[in-house]
């Protein structure tokens, strides 16, 4: 789960790492508020991706009244996608200088990997391209953390030696995010050091593995229902869906992720677009294909279903015989392609035939059907 | 002959008294894999299928003379199941479970330096499967047959429709290996494709890749080197979104990187035929 800005920044406070004092508003009132607590604030749009700066989501504000209109102006605003639930309200800092501290996942090395570098308040995958030297790296021993001189070590060759003491103490506070919360990725970009010569986090971000979801269900609880998701994909989480949304028409049924990936591929070859990804899993059980094709047709964009399931094990005439059945429960009228394969394919077919479902013999067959089927609607 | 699992391999099932244990315990002894014995903690001593439990993986390993394990138990446990199994002597390590928290896979990587002649492969993996000889793992027997086609993939369900077609074209497949969806697992494509090289007794290969990662990229730059495996690549994933998990955990372009694009070019610039979808693959392999 990628956490806010401000709801990563609590995270770190409580793992003892400097914050700048800042207040939560829901609302312009709220903002006003806060502003006159602080003093000057910066208006923080709350959303999980980068680059709100530039859309418009951080404003500053010098009295109560800009607060207000700030807020007013951000909370609501749509960057990249993402409706901005609340803004956070927080006081600007003294800066000296600006340097980059994160963790995230080498998935080549299979290992996590520490890095620092001097050039903070920049975005790190740039500073990586066009400067790599700049950025000191450390895979630390994933049983016992990092050891005080590999850190001492970063802090010299990120040309941040000065600093080394202060930069392990925090570093070592940053990676408990690693055993307590199953981080996967944890960036403080940037970290101003102040004119009095403190260490702060000027940013935040934090990203927890959904793997490790069951022994976390704090964070969730805290932190999961701000932002309002997209309204299938939160559906889909209720029905314990794997679902991913997408902007086309098509609605998509795999068993298996590289199966339905594979399929939304074969859609766009036919000259289709796929409203979803939507992966069912083994066994393809007649209450989980209802499911999935409950929350399908909750999305009015689409104009017809795909279906795509390899059983292995799985009955073909069992998998069509519930498909018929949440169909007709679901008082489904839209075109509805189908190709399985699997013990007793043939069964199933004739199944789906005799109900009005169109088979297709090969998967690529049944991407042109579908496509074909749903222009036939516009 | 084949690569991991040959006539030779004798197999435990870890958590072989749970239902998905049971169950494809029953599959791989009906098509002749050699299951010696499975563990369930506090079971010892009973029979599975006929097969012996033990409470663990040493006892089992001392009393059966296995060699390879096959994982079944749920996530929470997967990873200290992986590590026993290395600890135990076991030098094939096959994990089905799939949601094991990354942090854990990370660790069991660094543990499992310790044990060189270990080999993992996965988690969250089909498994794999030498046709006419045995499999540890789910893949379907029925839709295998056996032959010189090598094929390795990220994914499930896409690897049996490749495998079905392959037979119903009279392709068979020397050993069909899963590596599974997770962006930290065991053995790599990079590592499959340089044990199929090695194998005799297969002479063509097909990779099932996926988006995320960069390990398709790195078996390219090896088969780069040159390869006497006729070769075949496909990539699932061509129109997934940045940034978007897609059912697999390590199904996920992160910005630039990641994507079936550069995946792709990486192979064609290996001289290895690129299948635009699964139906081309056997054209080209031909």
């Amino acid at each position: 789960m990628k956490l806010l800005e401000y709801q990563a920044k609590e995270v770190l406070a409580s793992l003892g790492i400097p914050i700048p004092p800042g207040r939560v508003a829901r609302n312009p009132e709220e903002a006003a508020q806060a502003c006159a607590e602080l003093g000057p604030v910066a208006v923080k749009a709350q959303v999980p991706v980068g680059g709100r700066g530039k859309a418009g989501g951080i404003k500053l504000a010098k009295s109560p009244d800009e607060a207000r209109q700030a807020a007013a102006q951000i909370i609501g605003m749509d960057i990249k996608g993402f409706k901005v639930p609340l803004v956070y309200c927080e006081t600007a800092l003294d800066i000296e200088r600006e340097v980059y501290l994160g963790f995230t996942v080498d998935r080549d090395a299979r290992a996590n990997i520490l890095m620092l570098s001097s050039k903070g308040g920049m975005d790190i995958e740039q500073v990586a391209h066009e400067s790599p030297e700049s950025i000191a790296r450390l895979h630390p021993n994933p049983w016992r953390g990092p050891l005080d001189f590999e850190l001492n070590q970063l802090a010299f060759e990120a040309g941040l030696g000065e600093l080394a003491r202060p930069l392990m103490s925090l570093i070592k506070k940053l990676y408990r995010a690693i055993p307590e919360l199953d981080a996967v990725t944890a960036e403080i970009n940037p970290l101003v050091i102040t004119k009095k010569g403190e260490i702060i986090a000027g940013d935040a971000k934090l990203e927890t593995d959904e793997n490790s979801a069951w022994r976390h269900r704090e964070i969730e609880a805290r932190y999961g229902s701000v932002l309002e998701g997209d309204p299938y994909e939160v559906e889909a989480k209720k029905r314990d869906l794997t679902y991913v949304s997408l902007d086309g028409d098509i609605g998509i049924i795999g068993n298996g992720a590289g199966l339905c990936m594979s399929t939304l591929d074969l859609v766009q070859r036919a000259g289709g677009h796929a409203a979803n990804f939507c992966d069912i899993g083994g066994g393809a059980k007649a209450e989980v294909v209802e499911n999935a094709l409950a929350v399908i047709l909750m999305n009015p964009r689409v104009k017809g279903v795909l279906m795509n399931v390899f059983g292995g094990i799985t009955r073909g005439d069992e998998v069509a015989r519930g498909l018929v059945t949440a169909r007709d429960n679901l008082n489904m009228r839209l075109p509805l392609v189908v190709r399985m394969s699997g013990t007793n394919e043939e069964e199933g077919r004739e199944i789906l035939k005799v109900n009005g479902i169109e088979p297709g013999a090969s998967a690529w067959e049944a991407a042109q059907k579908i496509v074909e089927l749903t222009r036939a609607r516009v | 002959m084949s690569i991991l699992l040959d006539a030779s391999t004798r197999v435990i099932v870890q958590g072989i008294t749970g239902r998905e244990g049971t169950f494809h315990t029953g599959q791989m002894l009906e098509m002749g894999t050699k299951v010696v014995g499975g563990t369930s903690p506090g079971k010892g001593g009973t029979t599975q299928l006929g097969v012996p439990v033990f409470n663990t993986v040493a006892e089992a390993v001392k009393a059966t003379g296995a060699n390879a394990s096959g994982i079944f138990v749920p996530p929470p446990f997967a990873a200290d199941a992986i590590m026993e199994a290395a600890a135990g002597g076991v030098s094939l390590i096959v994990c089905i479970t799939e949601g094991i928290p990354i942090q854990e896979m990370i660790k069991v990587k660094d543990y499992l330096r310790g044990y060189p002649a270990a080999r993992l492969v996965g988690a969250n993996c089909p498994g794999l499967i030498t046709p006419g000889v045995g499999k540890i793992g789910i893949i379907p027997q029925r839709i295998t047959s056996s032959g010189p086609v090598g094929l390795v993939s990220r994914s499930g369900t896409l690897t049996y429709e490749v495998a079905s077609a392959l037979t119903a074209a009279g392709l068979g497949q020397s050993t069909i290996v899963g590596i599974g969806g997770d962006p930290v697992m065991g053995l790599t494509f990079k590592d499959v494709v340089e044990l199929f090289e090695k194998d005799p007794a297969t002479t063509h290969l097909v990779v099932i890749g996926e988006i995320g990662g960069s390990d398709e990229e790195h078996a390219a730059e090896v088969l780069a080197r040159g390869t006497r495996l006729k070769t075949v690549a496909f990539v699932s994933g061509r129109t997934a979104p940045e940034g978007k998990r897609m059912g697999h955990a390590g199904a996920i372009i992160s910005g630039n990187r990641g994507t079936a694009k550069s995946k792709e070019e990486a192979f064609r610039n290996a001289g290895v035929a690129v299948a635009e979808t699964t139906d081309q693959i056997v054209g080209l392999l031909r």
